[in-house]
């Protein structure tokens, strides 16, 4: 009965001891406790506290590091996932054939599509608002559809590849410009899971 | 000028008592003067013909009816302008004093009417008892002295614009020789809402009110061949698929498949349907039945098939075709073979809209980034344009009895409905609502109207 109240008191100390230092610490990582035992154990001196303290700060500190590292690469993805999706490729009026430096940017497209098998597009084809309505309808599937020839070709899996044609109904620019006319001429990528 | 909603405008018409009371045989007029031919539809350079349209009389024993007459003369010279047809005589230039002047031959002085240059005079009369409505119209041919025909209707206090509706009808009938105007609708795409659905209106342009609610992208209205379906494009499941909307009942589903389904258009006479599919991974025309089992496929030639119209025979049909390099109409049998080109002039010609006379074909070409509408014979001969230095101009369709183009208009900044006639006169604007309104199509001659 004694010892174990002594054993009690010895508790109390070194818990009010660890939640002193975690205290004083507070500002640095909150720590991971030691565990307490409370079977034959000697309370660690403070020194000891501050050792074991410092480990786990240096492992906490590796792991936001790995985190950092890990958040950076997803962080890259992502980019590359972006410039996917935003990189529009463009075509000529009333045209749905590939120009060289579409069929590059193309090439990219293909690479990221072989890096990430798992996932499934959507290829938009739209038009300036020149032209009619039903055959710009027309000409936007054929602009979806050489993107998806293009890219099958390049051993892109066809059932990842899903086209649908917009015409002239959703401009990325209502102006009346060339340059206006031009950014709306666009295969555009959607992903879709 | 009256507005009546649809349900009660039908419940009138059927309300209408059709006393088809004929003043030939009491005005002793010869029945073969209704085949003249007032008016060459075909002539390019119309000289309007000068109507005289004195304020209808009050028949009626009070004065109750005063109002109703000044509304029904002035609704009747509206209809009667909506043709292009007429200029109507100022009334400041009229010999008669009003209550002078008589409605019926005996007692009309034509020499007051010729002095004024008068070719044409149509007389009303309304008669009002309570809910009761009674009018009698007369067209003369001031020249000849003469009663072209005329004819009472009677129904009830709200049928005014009906009455005068049916009459206008049958003046432009007795004159041309051609009927449907009158008696037809225009369906037309607007975003009132904000996104695009169908909506239609009376041929003048009253009564609007929205067809489609499917909240998604939709395109393309198509009048069935007897006016009781319209055929249309929604992106409802993401990409466009082709539906049918019934005036009543429920919207059905035609086709589906995969990649574009597009620019419906009916075969005149039958339910089957022409219509643009992309599912066999090129752009061409096929024979849908309504449910949109393939009859056949109509055109076999890699690239942009679009846009198919029938002559009214259905033996042949105009598309937009890109296998010369641009976008042009071609023509060739329904059933396939003799296609030619029909288009030579310009880099992009599209919209071909069949005439309901079956020799000329409508389109919009573009010149320059701009849109207009041409005429062009179904020989390829005779390209017209129609309109010019106004905006873009773009997706004719001709009103069911020939004599009308309705078409839509950037002209005064937002696209709106516009008509004209068929040489090109007379064009303005047909309504406004919110949003913008483009791709009218016109009805064919609606039974039950």
């Amino acid at each position: 009965m004694k010892m174990k109240s002594a054993w009690l008191i010895m508790l109390v100390a070194i818990v009010a001891g660890l939640v002193l230092t975690t205290t004083s610490c507070s500002k640095k990582q909150p720590s991971q406790f030691p565990a307490v035992d409370s079977q034959g154990l000697e309370p660690a001196s403070s020194s000891e506290i501050d050792e074991m303290d410092a480990v786990a700060q240096q492992r906490i500190r590796e792991q936001e590091l790995e985190r950092i590292r890990q958040q950076e690469a997803a962080q890259k993805q992502e980019t590359v996932r972006q410039q996917f999706v935003s990189q529009n490729i463009h075509f000529g009026f009333d045209d749905a054939s590939l120009t060289t430096e579409a069929r590059g940017v193309l090439m990219e497209k293909a690479a990221w599509l072989r890096a990430n098998p798992g996932v499934i597009v959507t290829i938009e084809g739209h038009c300036d608002d020149r032209g009619t309505a039903e055959y710009n309808i027309a000409l936007g599937q054929r602009r979806a559809q050489s993107i998806k020839t293009f890219l099958v070709n390049a051993g892109i899996d066809a059932s990842r590849l899903r086209t649908v044609s917009f015409g002239e109904e959703r401009p990325l620019d209502p102006g009346k410009t060339e340059e206006a006319y031009a950014r709306n001429r666009r295969g555009q990528f959607e992903i879709e899971n | 000028m009256c507005r009546m909603p649809e349900n009660q405008k039908i419940a009138s018409a059927a309300r209408i008592l059709w006393a088809w009371i004929f003043f030939l045989v009491l005005m002793g007029a010869n029945p073969s003067d209704a085949s003249y031919d007032y008016i060459n539809i075909s002539n390019p350079f119309l000289k309007k013909i000068p109507v005289a349209v004195p304020a209808f009389k009050n028949l009626s024993d009070a004065s109750a009816g005063a109002d109703t007459t000044l509304n029904v003369s002035g609704m009747m010279i509206e209809f009667i302008e909506f043709t292009g047809y007429f200029t109507i005589i100022d009334r400041a230039a009229f010999i008669d004093k009003p209550d002078d002047a008589g409605i019926d031959r005996t007692r009309i002085n034509f020499g007051n009417w010729t002095a004024i240059g008068a070719e044409l005079l149509i007389t009303g009369g309304i008669h009002m008892q309570d809910n009761h409505l009674e009018m009698e119209f007369r067209l003369f041919d001031t020249f000849k002295a003469d009663l072209l025909f005329g004819k009472r209707y009677t129904g009830r206090v709200g049928d005014e614009r009906e009455m005068v509706r049916r009459f206008c009808g049958e003046v432009i009938y007795r004159l041309t020789g051609r009927q449907g105007l009158f008696d037809s609708q225009i369906a037309f795409v607007s975003t009132t809402t904000g996104n695009k659905e169908i909506y239609r209106c009376d041929f003048d342009g009253y009564n609007p009110a929205r067809v489609t609610h499917t909240n998604a992208l939709t395109l393309s209205p198509a009048w069935s061949p007897d006016g009781s379906n319209l055929a249309f494009v929604s992106y409802e499941k993401g990409k466009p698929d082709i539906y049918i909307q019934p005036l009543r009942g429920k919207r059905e589903s035609v086709s589906s498949r995969d990649g574009i389904n597009i620019t419906p258009a009916w075969l005149p006479k039958t339910t089957y349907l022409a219509a643009t599919l992309s599912f066999e991974g090129d752009e061409e025309i096929y024979l849908l039945t309504q449910s949109g089992e393939i009859v056949k496929r109509l055109t076999k030639s890699w690239g942009i098939d679009v846009s198919p119209t029938f002559s009214p025979d259905g033996k042949r049909m105009a598309f937009v075709s890109r296998r010369s390099g641009t976008p042009q109409i071609h023509i060739q049998d329904t059933a396939g073979g003799n296609t030619f080109r029909v288009t030579y002039d310009g880099r992009y010609n599209t919209q071909p809209a069949w005439s309901p006379a079956g020799d000329r074909i409508a389109y919009s070409g573009m010149k320059d980034g701009q849109l207009n509408i041409y005429v062009i014979n179904a020989d390829g001969r005779g390209n017209v344009q129609l309109t010019r230095n106004a905006g873009n101009n773009e997706s004719p369709c001709w009103s069911p009895d020939g004599n009308m183009i309705a078409f839509a208009s950037t002209r005064t900044g937002k696209s709106r409905i516009f008509v004209m006639t068929a040489s090109g006169t007379d064009q303005r604007q047909l309504l406004e609502l919110s949003g913008e309104q483009t791709t009218p199509s016109w009805s064919p001659r609606l039974s039950g109207n």
